[in-house]
């Protein structure tokens, strides 16, 4: 079995592009002080110079090589005569039996919807109103000036698509915005069609160059032509830089969502059909210290609808304006050529034989290079975040509810930023403060969530008794999610370890064959929670043990894993960081095998698993409040579809699910084991 | 004049030319004693050279160009590649047969081969000759170095059954043949195989070079294989008919290499390729001869066997005799060339002639740094009329039109026929050249070398572009301290798509091994090239250069149906130049 190659034999690496090597690890804590020292605060030039002057700056970026200037209606045009739009409508004028002229009609609307109008007037509005609200709501917005560099070469060699995280609206408008100040140029942004419901600043987004796509056109193959076709010429001729987020939506859980495929096909088939030379994937990473939209994200996750954007509800979020939200951290990571990535990879393309306008289905090769791409790019995102001490604190907390004395607090805090630094976290730590006043300014940031009482620090709302009304644990809910949403920030660069850790818990085992089983049983289940590179467990096993063996938590022999006497506790610590998703899985499970009806519906699965959880809570049996979110609900689902627990069908109306009794109970099994340590502990 | 060595190691691109000693090869026989160079492309008297006054020169009676002195070449060598006069490298000027590796034969086969009376040679100045063809890298080897193997023994089979004679001995002593043409090969076709143990013999076709007879009523000639193509020409003109045939290589290549290696040629879009001008093959094989039984200009008995012989390049058997279409020569020729803003609209229109089926006998289309490179061959001009003339023109492009000099570029156009018709077809084309915005000029372009060439579809500028942006980009991975010159022109036309050669050529000073990075360089380009949906070859052949991509090319299946024939043809491997499979 694979398990049986030790971490300490030679480890099979899948070329160097691809591999995550752990040598990373331990060369990223020396780097993380370099690159702290490479951000520069662009905030703090506007709070000393005219932002009329700065909006009405002469604005000339650089461009990609030979590229003459087009007006946005002649590159409408191109779309739209397009060999590949123009074979389309051609097909489904014969099937549908209607003239061309409809269809073509039909297709100029979809463009005029989509389009953007990039018009300098928007982007100096922009940057003048912008100047003005970022300058309220942060205290800074910090930029690696490397990295614009980087990029300010890579749009002069090649097409690039940008392609940020994605936590807040503030994120392409502060793109666009870095992109302005430092005279780059303005990329066109793939947008939510929702932002259009939004009169003047939809009009207004157009402007300053978002394009607009419908959240689902799966089925449309002429909006799927149209809006491919509007893409690709737009990277092919090097127009703008092309702006999507991977993840899709907004995180509303501050991790990272598994990627999207969608985009990122489209934007790579140029390649993949040589109509250029190459394309740069450049991954951005944006930290926010509070992000803006926070209450508003836990609402949603405890499955309060999401308001729809409107300009009303824009100027309502006014009162926000008046509020602190710390400091921004944007990191442009090293622009990625697709051309270096799929060496060797994707050499035999299906495009070869084909004419090049007729659409295809990705070849299985490429859509697996697709996804590995699309992996890839996360986890440069994710490498990139950068983690504020209440980051840390917030994850103190939450194993320490209700309240914690604010010296023990510090104490801790201090000891997981070591611990932090050691797994190569790139953490953004005040060093000009003592430690006490670092927590306490961070407190201050967050004292919507946290209050300190009396020398002890409290959740807000939180006071962990039985037999609460439902009232109350809605609200402790929203305070707990809120804060987990900062702690999973820290998530992404434990959850190796960490899992190491759990199965060590579970297992209560010292032989690694047995501990690797049960850690690819953790990745499987937890694979649309955390961001995994595809097919590589064995990897993230050994990157896991490489971290824990580096921190002296464990020591690692041919046969054996064993905590030594000092890991103990931070064994439990990490263990316990995931402690609310193992629990929030075994609820669900066991909803499921109690519960759940015949077959049911996602909505049906959510409506019951809220309520069967509510009434947990209420009664005191239990006090993992996560499982109330949607998001790890949905991952849940998804999970034990994905392990034959739960069969997924198509029918007329959606997707209905089946629960696989027996398979459900030796999974249930499994979380038993971890469950039981917990509480025996 | 064609000079790949030049081309292709710019730097010390003179090293060739300065004065290599003449020395005697049986060669093109009954011109007397016409002398090519033994280290290089084409004559002894036809080369760059630098004169006293440090011009460019080039020598010689032969060519439009020759003893003309080319001012601004020096220059634009300077500028485009970093070259200078100071760092030259002398090779050596002739060969030190002590290097040479001995000839082995033995005593038996010279005994039956005497017997057969057949002229053959072991010297070692007619063994290394054969032992290469012109890729950059054999050339090398006769500059600085010397070959691992080449052949022990040279013959000159006289006719057919000498062919037939000589290959009943190489099966009766187990001995390898290798057949050569004109040896103008940028394959390593001619290459011996470095392991080969038995005795290698190269049969040299040259001798073998009659027209048999020409049938004026079905305007086909019957014509020994080994001869050269402007023989073929120059002879069949005598008598008022032609071939058409003309690969930039028919001064030196022959009948029997066009056929071993599907050649093509520059007006196969009246004359057609070689594929189209064959009417009859005879070859000599170890099993036998093979032929069809008439001089038909179809039949439909299976697949064609000619095509099993066409790109055979030597590993099936002898092509001996040819029967080959011929044409009365055309009444009026006219010149004339086409000037474009850029690239992309030249290949535009090109596409649009091949649409309306109106191509003319040869039309082509240079990019603009070659464009440049013809502007620096332009010799020193007579007059000042002349050089006002010159002015003008280049006035009216660059400012009146308002064409970039460094964007745009040039067809080249060749008619042929009835005077009437020719003008009636030149205003066709010049018509569809004028809705690409075009101008008459009258600058000749010079052929110079050709590196790689492909054929595709429709994707014209792509490749070009990622082509010549990967060149430039491996030659700066490699080292290469110089930007490369990276150019490109469509040589053909067709109904289904068309023919680009990719030229480049740096300067490799600094680089200790200039061979292997060539070769790497020239390897990544030929990927892109497959890559970008190009063939491996539009007709130089496969030789043992592209071997390693066949299978690719034409599948496992197809790779296996070559191969049975061979086995079949050739069990024990007599034709063992291994190349192609």
């Amino acid at each position: 079995t694979e398990c049986k190659s030790s971490p300490n034999s030679d480890i099979r690496k899948p070329g160097s592009i691809w591999s995550h090597s752990v040598f990373a690890y331990s060369q990223q804590k020396e780097l993380t002080s370099k690159k702290r020292d490479e951000f520069e605060d662009i905030l703090e030039e506007r709070r000393q110079s005219s932002d009329l002057r700065y909006a009405m700056k002469c604005y000339s970026p650089v461009i990609y090589k030979g590229l003459s200037a087009c007006k946005p209606s002649a590159i409408k045009d191109s779309v739209l005569q397009s060999e590949q739009v123009q074979y389309v409508i051609k097909q489904l004028s014969k099937e549908m039996g209607e003239s061309t002229d409809i269809i073509q009609e039909e297709a100029i609307e979809i463009l005029d919807e989509m389009g953007h109008n990039l018009h300098i007037g928007a982007i100096r509005f922009f940057a003048f109103s912008l100047s003005k609200i970022f300058k309220r709501l942060f205290q800074r917005v910090c930029v690696n000036e490397e990295g614009i560099q980087k990029l300010q070469q890579a749009i002069q060699e090649h097409p690039v698509v940008l392609l940020p995280s994605h936590r807040s609206y503030i994120d392409f408008l502060m793109l666009s915005y870095l992109l302005y100040t430092y005279d780059l140029a303005l990329p066109v942004i793939a947008a939510g069609m929702d932002f259009l419901g939004m009169k003047i600043v939809g009009e207004l987004l157009r402007r300053s160059g978002a394009f607009f796509m419908r959240r689902t056109f799966g089925g449309n193959r002429l909006y799927w032509a149209v809006f491919a076709e509007y893409v690709k010429t737009m990277l092919r001729n090097g127009y703008a830089p092309i702006e999507f987020f991977l993840e899709g939506t907004r995180s509303r859980t501050a991790k990272t969502l598994t990627p999207k495929f969608g985009l990122l096909s489209i934007v790579m088939e140029p390649f993949f059909k040589r109509e250029v030379f190459d394309t740069y994937l450049v991954p951005i990473s944006i930290s926010y210290e509070r992000i803006l939209e926070e209450s508003l994200y836990a609402y949603e996750l405890l499955g309060v609808p999401k308001p729809k954007e409107s300009t009303s509800g824009l100027l309502k979020a006014r009162k926000i304006l008046s509020d602190n939200f710390g400091s921004i951290h944007v990191y442009f990571g090293q622009p990625v050529s697709l051309r270096t990535l799929a060496y060797g990879r994707v050499d035999r393309c299906p495009y070869r034989l084909v004419p090049r306008h007729l659409p295809q289905k990705l070849s299985e090769d490429i859509q697996e290079f697709v996804t590995d791409v699309a992996y890839k790019m996360e986890l440069l995102q994710m490498e990139n975040m950068v983690l504020s001490p209440w980051v840390l604190i917030a994850s103190v907390l939450l194993q320490n509810l209700p309240a914690i004395d604010f010296e023990l607090l510090v104490e801790k805090t201090l000891w997981l930023k070591g611990l932090t630094q050691a797994f190569g976290g790139f953490l953004e730590w005040p060093d000009n403060l003592s430690a006490n006043k670092a927590v306490t300014s961070s407190l201050a940031l967050h004292s919507n969530i946290v209050s300190l009482v009396n020398g002890q620090v409290v959740l807000n709302d939180v006071r962990m008794e039985n037999g609460a009304t439902e009232e109350l644990v809605f609200k402790q809910a929203l305070s707990i999610l809120m804060c987990g949403a900062y702690r999973n920030q820290l998530l992404n660069v434990f959850v190796r370890p960490s899992l190491v850790a759990v199965a060590l818990q579970m297992t209560q085992s010292f032989r690694k064959e047995e501990i690797y089983s049960c850690f690819i049983f953790l990745r499987d289940i937890l694979y649309d929670e955390f961001i995994f590179f595809p097919g590589i467990a064995l990897k993230d096993f050994e990157e896991g043990c490489f971290l824990l063996t580096k921190s002296d938590v464990i020591q690692v022999t041919p046969q054996e894993i064993l905590v030594t006497e000092r890991g103990n506790s931070v064994a439990v610590f990490l263990a316990a960081l995931f402690r609310p998703f193992m629990k929030g899985y075994q609820i669900i499970s066991r909803y499921l095998s109690k519960e759940a009806k015949e077959a049911f519906t996602e909505k049906q699965f959510i409506l019951g698993i809220r309520n069967f959880a509510f009434q947990l809570l209420q009664t005191g049996s239990t006090q993992c409040y996560e499982v109330l979110s949607s998001d790890l609900q949905k991952n849940a689902l998804a999970a034990f579809v994905r392990l034959d627990v739960v069969k997924k069908m198509k029918t007329t109306n959606g997707f209905t699910y089946t629960v696989n009794k027996e398979a459900l109970n030796k999974t249930a099994e499994m979380f038993g084991k971890c469950i039981s340590y917990w509480y025996t502990s | 004049p064609k000079d790949s060595v030049c081309t292709m190691a710019q730097g010390t691109c003179l090293q060739g030319l300065q004065g290599p000693r003449a020395w005697p090869v049986r060669w093109l026989s009954g011109r007397g004693q016409e002398i090519l160079k033994w280290n290089g492309w084409g004559y002894n008297d036809s080369k760059f050279i630098f004169n006293k006054k440090g011009q460019a020169e080039f020598t010689g009676k032969r060519y439009r160009l020759s003893g003309m002195v080319l001012p601004v070449l020096k220059e634009w060598m300077e500028k485009t590649l970093g070259a200078s006069l100071e760092h030259k490298i002398t090779s050596r000027a002739f060969l030190n047969t002590s290097d040479v590796p001995p000839s082995i034969v033995s005593e038996e086969f010279l005994q039956d081969l005497r017997a057969s009376k057949i002229s053959y040679s072991q010297e070692a100045e007619d063994r290394v000759f054969r032992a290469h063809g012109h890729c950059l890298h054999e050339i090398f080897v006769l500059r600085e170095g010397m070959f691992k193997r080449i052949p022990d023994i040279v013959v000159w089979p006289g006719c057919h059954d000498d062919v037939v004679k000589i290959v009943e001995l190489a099966c009766k002593h187990n001995l390898c043949i290798i057949p050569i043409g004109g040896g103008t090969s940028v394959s390593s076709a001619l290459e011996c195989p470095a392991d080969e143990r038995r005795t290698i013999v190269s049969l040299d076709t040259s001798q073998m070079n009659r027209i048999l007879w020409v049938d004026e009523k079905n305007l086909t000639a019957h014509i020994e294989a080994g001869i050269i193509g402007q023989d073929l020409e120059r002879q069949l003109g005598e008598s008022g008919y032609c071939t058409g045939h003309e690969p930039d290589s028919m001064e030196f290549s022959s009948l029997g290499g066009w056929v071993a290696t599907r050649a093509s040629g520059m007006k196969k879009n009246i004359y057609g390729n070689i594929e189209d001008l064959v009417v009859h093959i005879k070859m000599v094989t170890p099993r036998g001869v093979i032929e069809k039984n008439c001089q038909v200009p179809r039949m439909s008995t299976g697949p064609d066997i000619h095509h099993f012989i066409m790109g055979s390049e030597g590993t099936l058997g002898v092509v001996t005799e040819v029967t080959i279409k011929i044409r009365p020569i055309p009444e009026y020729k006219k010149y004339g060339s086409v000037v474009f803003p850029n690239f992309e609209r030249g290949v535009a229109c090109l596409r649009e002639i091949a649409k309306q089926r109106c191509a003319p006998a040869s039309i082509r289309l240079v990019d603009n740094a070659q464009f440049q490179f013809g502007h620096a061959l332009k010799p020193q001009v007579a007059s000042i009329f002349t050089s006002f003339l010159d002015g003008l023109k280049k006035f009216y492009i660059t400012k009146f039109k308002g064409f970039d000099p460094n964007e745009l570029c040039v067809a080249t156009l060749l008619f042929e026929g009835d005077r009437e018709k020719v003008l009636q077809h030149e205003k066709q084309v010049y018509d569809i050249a004028a809705k690409f915005r075009y101008d008459f000029q009258g600058i000749l372009f010079l052929i110079w070398s050709e590196i790689l060439n492909y054929i595709f579809c429709y994707r014209v500028i792509d490749l070009c572009r990622n082509v010549k942006e990967r060149i430039v980009r491996e030659c700066k991975e490699k080292g290469v301290q110089f930007a490369p010159f990276s150019t490109c022109r469509v040589t053909q036309t067709y109904d289904a798509g068309a023919c680009v050669y990719f030229y480049f050529a740096f300067n490799y000073r600094g680089i200790s091994d200039p061979v292997h990075v060539y070769e790497q360089i020239e390897r990544a380009a030929r990927e892109e090239i497959l890559a970008n949906g190009g063939s491996l070859s539009h007709h130089h052949g496969v030789g043992k250069l592209r071997k390693q991509w066949m299978k690719e090319s034409i599948s496992d299946v197809g790779l296996g149906m070559l191969k049975s024939v061979k086995e079949y043809v050739d069990p024990n491997n007599i034709f063992g130049n291994r190349n192609l499979l």
